[in-house]
């Protein structure tokens, strides 16, 4: 009786030893349709670590609001789901990040630059920090339903913008709708901007000269690349007005429409919506045959560590799992989107293809790399701007001018 | 102080507590905050009356004003349309039809909906792809678009519509509870001097539901300009489409928190928009309750 007490005894402090560095660490996200992965994430490093790891996704829309809530009065979860450029300098720059770098995560070492501009703070000394794990690496484009297009007798994609224009003019003649994006809400608009602008305004060139102040937003390529993108509303849809991004996306994937100007986080829905879709994804074609054309892209989303968080050594243990390669294939496998992780490779031919041509064309896209970091922000100036235009209201112009007139509030460069 | 006195500061303590709580403390708290400069949500240094000139400066003006123009729009359309409607209603009812209690329930039954599912439910009638009152407009009607939702110039007045259809119970209620408190001698005398029913409603009903008019106004106008929850599920924070159903309330919830995607916050901003719409809102149900009062018919 008293060797199995002993050994009650024993199994006891061993099981409690073996708990007693176990820690919960809170990861909240604006990523509701990942919870699946992240849940599968939490199990995987639960075996690897012990720590457990409880996933919480908002409303996208919601997240801000919850989370500044949380925040503000020093709470929160452990691990932030951050967003990337202005999103995450808005709470770096206020001291709710916890600082990273290659000295506390070793990989970050091998992290392309550009992907961990993403992670700096934005104002002075914050900038010079990085404050999270870059998550994925976006690209926008158009996609393409082969299918459609060789149903129609097209093999190939136009070589030149007005080929492109042309085409789709005359799928419409064919009663075919060219194009799935919807107006409904303004984000996207920003997305098909980022698709079709670079190609008039100059790409990262003249995004260069314009973070410098060298050049305007009163540029004529600027304003060009505003009415290029708003004159596509004629290949929209039928009800365009009342279509957002998710009846875009299921119109597109369900065989509603040739083309659809997103980006690459929808590979992914897209193919799930429809197992069988010929899909292909690329740039838009340049204003001239054999010129170079451009892929707008950016990082999307970091990992965070609160401040104010109590299990700052377990949050840097798993903020070093999500920045492995182990971490970064998983999530290319499972949510098809390009990771920020280097040496990371999809089995997804679209996913690659993707990839290479971000590679070889790849510009930043324009408003949320650059101009995201105060009120009011570039992105919302040119998405709700370009809403009007669609529904007739005021000239590319004008929204240029506003968008530079707001900008210059803030951004210095434009002060001078 | 003698004992009655002491009754009624006892009842009345609770109140005055929780009204100073979650009223008073958070405006005097809004007014301060708009006289600081933010970084995200820790406040920074004094900037005086910095962030009211931002807000009626060049950049958010237009944004302000035509946030403001949606909650005048709103409240005239309420006090017109759904209040009218309401005390039509009301008389309906008055009268006893047949099936009073189904219909007096039918009325206030959308009332006790939630306004975010109200919205989603309008979204769903109302959807460009499946949506039963679009396949209405488009197949019957044979109109080439139908998408009120996401055209800027008719989301408000549909939003509206919904709203109305959502609330006109509750007037509808005050109107008839009004209606009811009214004496009988007062309608037996009028019939026993000969008047119209006309003349009756206008100069024995009309007149008597001053305080009901004055509860249902003060409400509407208050409701009217902190209208948020249902321009917010329809066209999220920023009013899509176009800012077509930006409101004052929106337009500090989206510059307190940030507008979703682009979540980058101006608290101070946001705290001045909430520190002039209470102003509105207090200065003109005070003026607007002085008024209607003195309007009232008092019963002796």
């Amino acid at each position: 009786m008293k060797t199995l007490k002993k050994a009650a005894l024993a199994m006891a402090v061993v099981w409690s030893a073996g708990f007693a560095h176990a820690v919960e660490l809170n990861f909240w996200s604006f990523r509701v349709e990942d919870k699946a992965f992240y849940d599968q994430i939490a199990k995987d490093y639960k075996k690897i670590s012990g720590d457990d790891v409880k996933f919480q996704p908002y409303k996208n829309t919601e997240y801000p609001a919850v989370l500044s809530a949380a925040l503000a009065s020093g709470a929160g979860p452990d691990i932030i789901h951050t967003r990337a450029y202005g999103g995450l300098s808005n709470l770096s720059d206020a001291g709710y990040l916890v600082p990273v770098s290659a000295k506390t995560i070793p990989a970050l070492a091998k992290f392309n630059s550009h992907a961990l501009d993403g992670a700096r703070g934005y104002k002075d000394p914050f900038n010079k920090d990085y404050f999270g794990v870059p998550a994925t690496s976006q690209s926008l484009g158009i996609m393409v339903n082969k299918a459609i297009l060789e149903k129609n007798g097209v093999t190939e994609m136009p070589k030149t913008w007005d080929e492109f224009k042309a085409l789709c003019k005359t799928l419409k003649s064919k009663g075919v709708t060219p194009l799935a994006n919807g107006s409904k809400d303004a984000p996207i608009l920003e997305q098909m901007f980022g698709v079709v602008g670079p190609n008039f305004y100059g790409g990262t060139e003249y995004f260069n000269d314009v973070k410098s102040g060298k050049r305007n937003f009163n540029d004529a390529g600027f304003v060009k690349a505003i009415e290029e993108t708003v004159a596509l509303k004629e290949f929209m849809p039928p009800n365009a007005m009342g279509i957002g991004e998710n009846e875009s996306r299921s119109l597109f994937a369900m065989g509603g429409a040739a083309f659809f100007m997103t980006g690459t986080w929808n590979i992914d829905t897209v193919k799930e919506l429809n197992t069988k879709i010929e899909l292909d994804m690329v740039a838009a074609p340049p204003l001239k045959a054999g010129a170079k054309p451009y892929m707008a892209t950016f990082a999307d989303a970091n990992y965070s560590i609160n401040a104010n968080s109590k299990n700052k050594d377990a949050a840097l243990k798993f903020l070093n799992y999500l920045a492995s390669k182990e971490y970064g294939q998983k999530l290319v496998d499972e949510l098809r989107q390009p990771s920020a992780v280097p040496d990371t490779r999809s089995t997804d031919k679209v996913v690659n293809n993707v990839g290479e041509q971000t590679q070889k064309y790849g510009t930043p896209f324009l408003m949320l790399v650059g101009f995201r970091y105060q009120n009011p922000n570039g992105s919302v100036l040119l998405r709700d701007g370009m809403q009007k235009l669609v529904q007739g209201n005021g000239t590319a112009q004008q929204l240029a001018a506003d968008i530079q007139t707001g900008l210059a509030t803030w951004h210095k460069p434009f002060q001078k | 102080m003698n004992p009655k006195k002491l009754w009624i500061t006892l009842f009345v303590a609770p109140g005055v507590f929780l009204m100073a709580v979650f009223m008073l403390l958070p405006a005097a708290s809004a007014l301060g905050y708009s006289l600081f400069e933010w970084n995200a949500f820790t406040m920074g240094k004094f900037v005086g009356l910095d962030n009211f000139y931002r807000l009626f400066g060049s950049v958010y003006r237009g944004q302000f004003f035509a946030a403001l123009s949606h909650n005048v729009l709103t409240f005239l359309a309420v006090i017109t349309v759904q209040n009218g409607l309401a005390l039509a209603l009301a008389l309906a009812l008055y009268r006893r039809p047949w099936g009073f209690k189904f219909f007096r329930g039918t009325v206030f039954l959308p009332v006790i909906l939630s306004l975010v599912i109200t919205g989603y439910l309008w979204e769903l009638f109302l959807h460009p792809l499946f949506g039963p009152l679009t396949k209405l407009a488009m197949g019957a009607l044979h109109l080439e678009n139908f998408a009120p939702l996401g055209d800027s110039d008719l989301a408000l007045p549909t939003a509206i519509i919904i709203s109305i259809w959502r609330n006109v119970g509750f007037p509808t209620l005050v109107f008839l509870a009004g209606m009811n408190a009214i004496p009988d001698d007062l309608y037996r005398a009028a019939e026993i001097d000969g008047a119209s029913e006309w003349s009756v409603f206008r100069h024995i009903t009309l007149p008597l539901l001053g305080p009901s008019f004055t509860i249902v106004l003060i409400l509407s106008f208050i409701g009217a300009m902190e209208w948020f929850d249902l321009p917010y599920v329809i066209g999220g924070p920023t009013g899509n489409p176009g800012n077509a159903l930006d409101t004052l309330a929106l337009m500090f919830y989206r510059l307190s928190f940030g507008d979703g995607s682009a979540a980058v916050t101006d608290v101070g901003l946001g705290a001045a928009v909430s520190v002039v719409l209470f102003t509105l809102v207090l200065l003109g149900s005070r003026l607007g309750a002085n008024y209607l009062r003195k309007r009232e018919v008092q019963m002796s």
